[in-house]
């Protein structure tokens, strides 16, 4: 109020803001008998939290390396970051694929462009689940939106590989295959795993991203 | 199916002509198999001798690169005889475990070793076996597109197969503690201390993204171990030259069941049941 005032104590230092780890937008047990509860805990609070911290160092690092401008480190760095970047992402954007309250399938729009692309809604269930059954090792199936071409793309990723970063598509409903994501419950029975996750898509959420994504 | 080794006394070969007549007159089939450790050529026949037994020799009628007809003889007449047996190209089997699924408890579980072996495993065998059915027929078409397309799962599951059959021997319910010998002055000339080894081999298996093997290999051109990961089911030999040694399964179906998503404690845990004898064994064998 006075001029001293304006010499103030400092503000708060600000640091570059970190990544954290999103709540799930429901209890751990929700998505029973469909995924189970220890599933989903420790796959959200160790997986998906390990990302976030692993990513949050490997960014402080490749930030001195970038004001360093060097290079060398800048590129030993990059699978630590596409790898817990690529799993942050993916796994935000996969605990909003999926809904206690999920399962059916699409309406409007989305329903529309499914028909058109792939056929029919069960053609597309049927591909999107074979092409996440046969990833050979750890990785996601996505339902993705080519937006050079305007038409619905079906693509499998490896590792935590983004579907954006990696392929130009945009994702709008992944499938983790990774066996974390399904072990404990379904073993080494990955297709089971694919019947049981239909029953719990957010076809509301996919269908949102869609609609952002066509704009 | 027996597997006796058969030892080649004599080759020849029959015209078609003679092939067919004398398929005509087969009568009967056997199923023996018997295993070549050098595969003969179609249209060839040769008299073998069937493992030690004296006196007992077949003669063998290729038809193609497949399919073999046998005729035992004992005695002279006995070579006309009409036996025949219809063999097919041997597949790939599952390796039995040499011990029992709760033998390597409690660094890894009975439940996590029956699956890996009855279930993964044995899937990767199956796999392999009908990839390299497709496969050869690609190739008796001359099919490029096809063999191509096929190569990921011959690598995936022939990887899987190779892989896995080296693991099951590298581990041991009365493994553990250090190696000896040869190895070990080798481990300790190419990394310094068998401590650092282990601790480099331990970060390179804890490391891999995603699914993967660590390995100790030997690289041959240079004489000395090295130390790689893979990733899915990559074979270390096909896809880097290194001859296997050990390897570390660092797929989560190795270890999640008891270890959940911490890897390194079931790295900590699997130094308990490294099978050294048969480290040792390979080494010796690759340094020829």
């Amino acid at each position: 109020r006075s001029g001293a005032k304006l010499i103030a104590p400092l503000g708060c230092l600000v640091s570059r803001q970190k990544h954290t780890l999103p709540d799930l937008p429901y209890d751990y047990g929700a998505l029973e008998p469909h995924i189970s509860a220890e599933i989903m805990q420790l796959h959200h609070s160790k997986h998906h939290a390990t990302y976030v911290n692993n990513l949050n160092v490997a960014e402080e690092k490749y930030k001195e390396a970038l004001a360093k401008g060097d290079v060398t480190a800048q590129v030993s760095l990059q699978p630590a970051v596409k790898f817990n970047g690529g799993g942050h992402i993916n796994h935000t954007i996969f605990w909003t694929n999926l809904s206690p309250t999920g399962g059916g399938e699409p309406k409007g729009e989305l329903m529309e462009a499914i028909k058109r692309d792939f056929g029919s809604f069960a053609n597309f269930k049927e591909k999107l689940t074979a092409v996440s059954v046969g990833v050979q090792g750890s990785g996601w199936g996505w339902l993705g939106y080519n937006k050079e071409q305007g038409r619905l793309q079906i693509a499998a990723c490896a590792n935590q590989d983004p579907l954006q970063g990696t392929t130009g598509l945009i994702p709008l409903l992944g499938i983790d295959v990774w066996e974390h994501a399904y072990y404990l419950q379904y073993k080494n029975v990955r297709p089971d795993y694919l019947k049981a996750i239909w029953n719990v898509i957010n076809w509301e959420n996919v269908s949102s991203r869609y609609a952002t994504c066509k704009k | 199916m027996s597997r006796d080794k058969c030892e080649v006394l004599k080759w020849g070969r029959v015209t078609r002509a003679a092939r067919f007549s004398v398929l005509g007159v087969a009568a009967a089939l056997s199923s023996r198999s018997v295993r070549f450790s050098q595969y003969p050529p179609a249209g060839a026949f040769c008299i073998v001798r069937q493992g030690n037994v004296p006196g007992t020799s077949w003669l063998l009628f290729l038809i193609d690169k497949d399919y073999f007809c046998f005729f035992s003889s004992r005695s002279g007449a006995k070579l006309i005889a009409p036996l025949g047996c219809l063999v097919s190209r041997q597949k790939h089997t599952l390796p039995d475990l040499p011990y029992d699924y709760g033998a390597l408890e409690p660094h890894i579980s009975a439940e996590i070793m029956q699956l890996h072996h009855s279930k993964h495993h044995a899937t990767y065998v199956n796999n392999l076996n009908v990839a390299e059915e497709k496969y050869k027929e690609a190739l008796a078409k001359g099919d490029v597109t096809a063999q191509v397309s096929l190569q990921p799962a011959v690598k995936f599951n022939g990887g899987g197969h190779i892989n896995h059959t080296i693991f099951w021997t590298n581990l041991s319910p009365t493994g553990g503690g250090e190696p000896k010998g040869e190895l070990m002055e080798a481990i300790k000339r190419d990394f310094g201390s068998f401590a650092n080894f282990k601790e480099k081999l331990t970060a390179v298996s804890v490391g891999v993204q995603g699914s993967g093997w660590g390995w100790l290999g030997y690289n041959k051109e240079q004489g000395r171990l090295q130390i790689a990961a893979c990733a899915n089911q990559d074979p270390l030999q096909g896809t880097t030259g290194l001859i296997p040694l050990l390897g570390i399964d660092v797929w989560e179906h190795a270890y999640y069941l008891q270890y959940k998503n911490v890897r390194p404690d079931y790295l900590k845990a699997i130094w308990n049941v490294i099978n050294w004898e048969n480290v040792s064994s390979r080494y010796a064998t690759c340094k020829k």
